[in-house]
């Protein structure tokens, strides 16, 4: 009887293709590295060591992914292991964004975790795993393996959040994460389950053919699933009305683990959501057009809306990122190659500025004494009397956010307004660039702060000493040079990476053109 | 590179150089003379692209076309006509004036580096002729002149600095939807996917189309300008913002809007100019009446010019869709008009500020008494706004009116009515603030000898503008006739021939 269930075949392994999933091992093998070490040379010793590892790795695997474009551009594009991993442009673009994001939390995080979650390899571990989940999503030729990476990453990501374990809202927030991720991930799972009820395939090319070959008479189940599968994407984008857990996380995470996942969640939840759509649904593209159009607007509208009442600066940022998410969105509903270019160069656009952003005000926690947690308005008022460098550079990246001209904000706004354009959905370009003229009111709040004149709450101690003399007591984080020097560089290249793809998007425009999604 | 390039360059280099000169407290001033040299041989750069500018002719000049974002078909392009030449003077003009007149200023390299990036910035929006280029400049305008109000304006000026760019950049969303837009009608069209102003002159635009793409445009110059009833947002802002950014706020940024209006509008919708022609000539009476009308009822001075610079910047709307020549090179003219003495009575109310720490008008009084010469030169600047025969409004205001009159015929008619409310609450503020009876035995001071040479320039142009125009005019008239031209030969709106563009609008999704 069990002979029926139990094939006596021999099980056959697809032939592995180890150059297109060198990013993955690169990264993965890493954190395997990181493990090792940690438990032979001691855990808490070698905080540096930890980290020149994860920044080898992620320089790697970005330069991996820059040679994979090479051959691709060279040999053009192809599908590997079993069709499951799909070797073409568009993974390769994702990895290098990929990499400049890993490569600039690493410079700038550790720093500021050490401080809350100990001197362990666990942060630059949990990193490299976060990012193969991101590659595996970027890369995924099918549902599972989609699946597959977002586990990967959104169980490195739950562990983040809880850093602060000695802080109740941390544990909210990772506890919040936590269900409403799992939530979302089985919604994602069974809206693949019924696309595979309805295709009889979860391979994305195979939907893909399966569906331009049939005529689906009743395609309820099949729109079904495709809807589900995009609520599961809008709990990991944070699109508005799956949004309601991102504030909370936002503020309860330490602040740099924060920045990452805007970063890291966005891009690789923007990526398979990409690939998906354009792939496997192309065909169906006038039924879920209007749901991405629906997440697309209430994202920019709330995003806008909502922040304008924060006073809490995590908070803000949080609506802020679902702001963004409704412009990337729009890349998305416009389901072209122009799309996909411009919804790339915003999420490399934004993933940079979202970092230093985040490592900036890592930076002021450490001065108000606020180790990683959360901060208010108050906070930074008249910052710039204090911490001039601080509050130039977090008023560039701010601004870069609002979308001002010559960064790279302002090209990555412009482009997907181009993408939605060229689609003819006239109304949702305006809609988003009222929201992002809504969205530079409290942008410039938090900047009018940061200059203010009025220093009604800083006593008379606080503007004779330095500030980092200031939080001398105990509970203040107090860093040392040698921490400071990673932290400023990744800081600064985040700020000249925004200005220069500014000044000069070509490049940056090149790049992320050469991501087409192979089908 | 030609002069534009370094029209441009020139201030952007110094606002890049002036954060790095962290100098010592005493030697502050170093900044400041800085920037006022950079000031003045931009001012000088000017005055040379006005020599060497060929008269009699309507081309752009000065030419610079580079290649930027290929992707995109943008480009680095700047031309300098007629309209662009005389806007770039009076910005040259009025940097240099503000420039001299920061005074109490603590951080001089927040300033000066503002002062300079809005300079750059302003001069790349009047001589861009890349659709693109434009936008950036223009949006560009509004990040420096938030800082220079939030940080350095009296009062609640950190409110003001957001609604200010809140509303400005609200207005240019639609600009940017517009132009985008209009960007991929001409790529379906032609294939040629560019944002160079001349290409797109030459889309064809279906009637429906035509008329949402120009109000996206004329929304965004109708804020920046402002035209009623996009104005709400300029009375607050020029009360609380500081006296150098109120110079440029309504001397130059104010220009903007017009200046979009003419180059945009009218050149590449000019079919729809006409169609729409009533609207604009309605909101700008509208705008010239409403605006008289509240500026009699303010008690607060700097509010009262705010409004009065709306009633004036209503006439410069009139002129421009008169579509007449008189007319489009009075409004020409007269931005530049408006701009100078609306430097000068700011400069005047900042030193009114100055001495007493008011502008209310009810606290106000008796000044003449006190202070014979500073009341001469105010009444003089008062004079030339309202538009005194011999003073520079009138010149302007006097082609608006005759402009109109020939084409449209009873909204000149109404306006004139707004010429007459000027004289009276201009007056009537005169009266108010320099005769009757002093409201204390405080001292006034007297015009000190900077102070007046501050102003000698302005107050020179207002007599030299009213009396000889003819410099300008003879540099504005080739470039504006052929726009009157250009507008008047366009072929009707209609649906002819619009069938096929329709088609591959709606069909043509691919980039």
């Amino acid at each position: 009887m069990f002979g029926s269930l139990v094939s006596q075949l021999p099980i056959r392994l697809p032939s592995i293709s180890y150059q297109a999933i060198g990013p993955e091992l690169i990264l993965f093998g890493a954190a395997l590295v990181v493990l090792a070490l940690s438990a032979t040379v001691g855990r808490r010793e070698h905080p540096q060591l930890y980290r020149g590892i994860g920044l080898f790795a992620a320089v790697a695997e970005g330069a991996w992914s820059a040679n994979l474009l090479r051959l691709i551009d060279q040999h053009g594009p192809s599908l590997a292991i079993a069709g499951a991993i799909s070797n073409d442009g568009f993974s390769a673009v994702v990895g290098i964004i990929v990499a400049a994001a890993l490569v600039l939390t690493m410079l700038i995080g550790p720093g500021f975790v050490e401080s809350v979650a100990g001197q362990g390899p666990e942060f630059v571990t949990l990193l490299l795993l976060s990012a193969t989940g991101a590659i595996v999503m970027a890369q995924a030729n099918d549902l599972i393996v989609v699946f597959l990476g977002l586990e990967i990453l959104s169980i490195a990501l739950y562990v983040m959040v809880g850093f602060r374990l000695r802080d109740g809202l941390s544990r909210e927030a990772a506890f919040k994460y936590f269900i409403l991720g799992g939530f979302s991930s089985a919604v994602f799972l069974y809206g693949v389950a019924l696309v595979y009820g309805a295709t009889g395939s979860t391979n994305l090319v195979k939907i893909a053919a399966f569906l331009s070959s049939h005529v689906l008479i009743n395609n309820g189940v099949l729109l079904f699933g495709i809807a589900l599968i995009l609520v599961g994407f809008g709990f990991k984008v944070s699109a508005v009305p799956f949004h309601v857990w991102s504030p909370d996380v936002y503020q309860g995470a330490p602040t740099s683990v924060t920045g990452y996942m805007a970063a890291m969640a966005k891009i690789a939840a923007f990526a398979a959501l990409l690939r998906v759509m354009m792939v496997a649904f192309h065909l169906q593209l006038e039924f879920w057009r209007p749901i991405v159009i629906a997440l697309a607007v209430l994202s920019l509208v709330f995003g806008a809306v909502f922040a304008l009442r924060q006073r809490e600066i995590k908070r803000m940022l949080a609506y802020s990122s679902i702001n963004h998410a409704g412009f990337i969105l729009l890349g998305v509903l416009a389901a072209t190659s122009g799309g996909v270019r411009d919804s790339l160069f915003y999420l490399g656009a934004y993933s940079v500025m979202v970092i230093g952003t985040f490592g900036l005000i890592s930076l002021i926690q450490v001065d108000a004494g606020k180790v990683e947690g959360s901060l208010s308005l108050d906070d930074v008022r008249g910052l710039g009397r204090r911490r001039p460098a601080v509050a130039v550079l977090l008023a560039i990246l701010i601004l870069a956010q609002a979308g001002a001209p010559f960064t790279s904000g302002f090209i990555a706004k412009f482009s997907v307004i181009t993408a939605v354009i060229s689609v003819n959905e006239y109304w949702i370009a305006v809609v988003a660039m009222v929201t992002a003229a809504v969205a530079a009111a409290f942008y410039l709040r938090l900047v009018l702060a940061l200059f203010s004149k009025d220093e009604a709450e800083v006593g008379v101690g606080d503007a004779l000493y330095p500030v980092a003399v200031r939080g001398g007591s105990d509970q203040g984080l107090r860093l040392s040079t040698a921490s400071l020097v990673p932290i400023w560089i990744g800081i600064w290249a985040s700020v000249a990476i925004t200005v220069f793809f500014g000044l000069f998007p070509t490049l940056l425009l090149d790049l992320v053109s050469r991501g087409k999604i192979f089908y | 590179m030609t002069v534009l390039d370094w029209l441009i360059a020139l201030p952007a280099l110094g606002a890049l150089v002036v954060p790095m000169m962290s100098l010592p407290p005493e030697n502050q001033r170093l900044i400041r003379y800085f920037g006022i040299a950079i000031a003045l041989v931009e001012l000088g750069l000017a005055i040379g692209m006005a020599v060497a500018f060929k008269l009699h002719t309507s081309s752009y000049q000065f030419v610079t076309k580079v290649h930027w974002i290929g992707a995109f078909g943008i480009a680095w392009y700047l031309g300098a006509d007629g309209i662009s030449l005389v806007l770039v003077l009076l910005t040259a003009v009025l940097f240099a004036i503000a420039m001299f007149t920061m005074k109490g200023v603590k951080d001089y390299r927040a300033y000066v580096g503002w002062m300079l990036l809005l300079e750059a910035a302003c001069m790349g929006s009047f001589t861009a002729l890349d659709l693109f280029l434009f936008f950036v400049f223009f949006e560009l305008t509004l990040v420096p002149s938030y800082f220079l109000i939030s940080d350095f304006g009296l009062g609640a000026s950190g409110r003001a600095a957001i609604k200010f760019f809140v509303y400005t950049f609200a207005g240019s969303a639609l600009l940017l939807v517009g132009i985008v837009s209009l960007v991929f009608i001409h790529d379906h069209q032609t294939g040629h996917l560019t944002f160079s102003l001349p290409a797109l002159m030459h889309t064809r635009l279906p009637k429906g189309t035509a008329i949402l793409l120009f109000l996206a445009f004329a929304a965004a110059f109708a804020v920046k300008t402002p035209i009623f009833p996009f104005h709400t947002w300029s009375p607050d802002t020029y009360r609380s913002a500081p006296i150098p950014a109120v110079v440029i706020l309504a001397g130059v940024m104010a220009k903007l809007g017009a200046y979009g209006l003419i180059r945009f509008n009218l050149e590449l919708f000019p079919a729809t100019s006409r169609e729409l022609a009533w609207l604009m000539l309605t909101l700008g009476v509208v705008g010239i009446l409403y605006g008289a009308i509240v500026a009699a009822g303010e008690r607060d001075l700097g509010r009262m010019v705010a409004y009065s610079s709306l009633s004036h910047m209503g006439f410069i709307v009139l002129g421009i869709f008169a579509f007449s020549t008189e007319g489009l090179s009075g409004s020409t003219l007269q931005m530049v008009n408006h701009g100078i003495y609306t430097a000068a009575i700011f400069l005047l109310l900042g030193m009114i500020y100055e001495r007493r720490g008011t502008l209310d008008m009810n606290k106000l009084g008796g000044l003449q008494k006190k202070a014979p010469i500073f009341a001469g030169v105010f009444i003089l600047v008062v004079m030339g706004m309202i538009g005194l025969p011999g003073l520079n409004g009138f010149v302007g205001e006097f082609l608006i009116l005759l402009g109109t009159f020939i084409t449209h015929r009873w909204w000149a008619v109404v306006a004139v009515l707004g010429v007459v409310l000027s004289a009276v609450y201009l007056l009537w503020m005169y009266q108010r603030v320099f005769h009757g009876e002093a409201k204390d035995d405080r001292s006034f001071r007297d015009l000190a000898p900077r102070e007046a040479l501050l102003l000698l320039p302005l107050v020179a142009l207002i007599v030299v503008l009213g009396v000889y125009p003819i410099p300008l005019l003879s540099r504005i008239n080739p470039t504006t006739s052929a726009i009157v031209h250009h507008v008047a030969s366009a072929p009707a709106l209609g649906n002819s021939g619009a069938p096929q563009a329709v088609a591959s609008i709606v069909t043509g999704g691919a980039k």
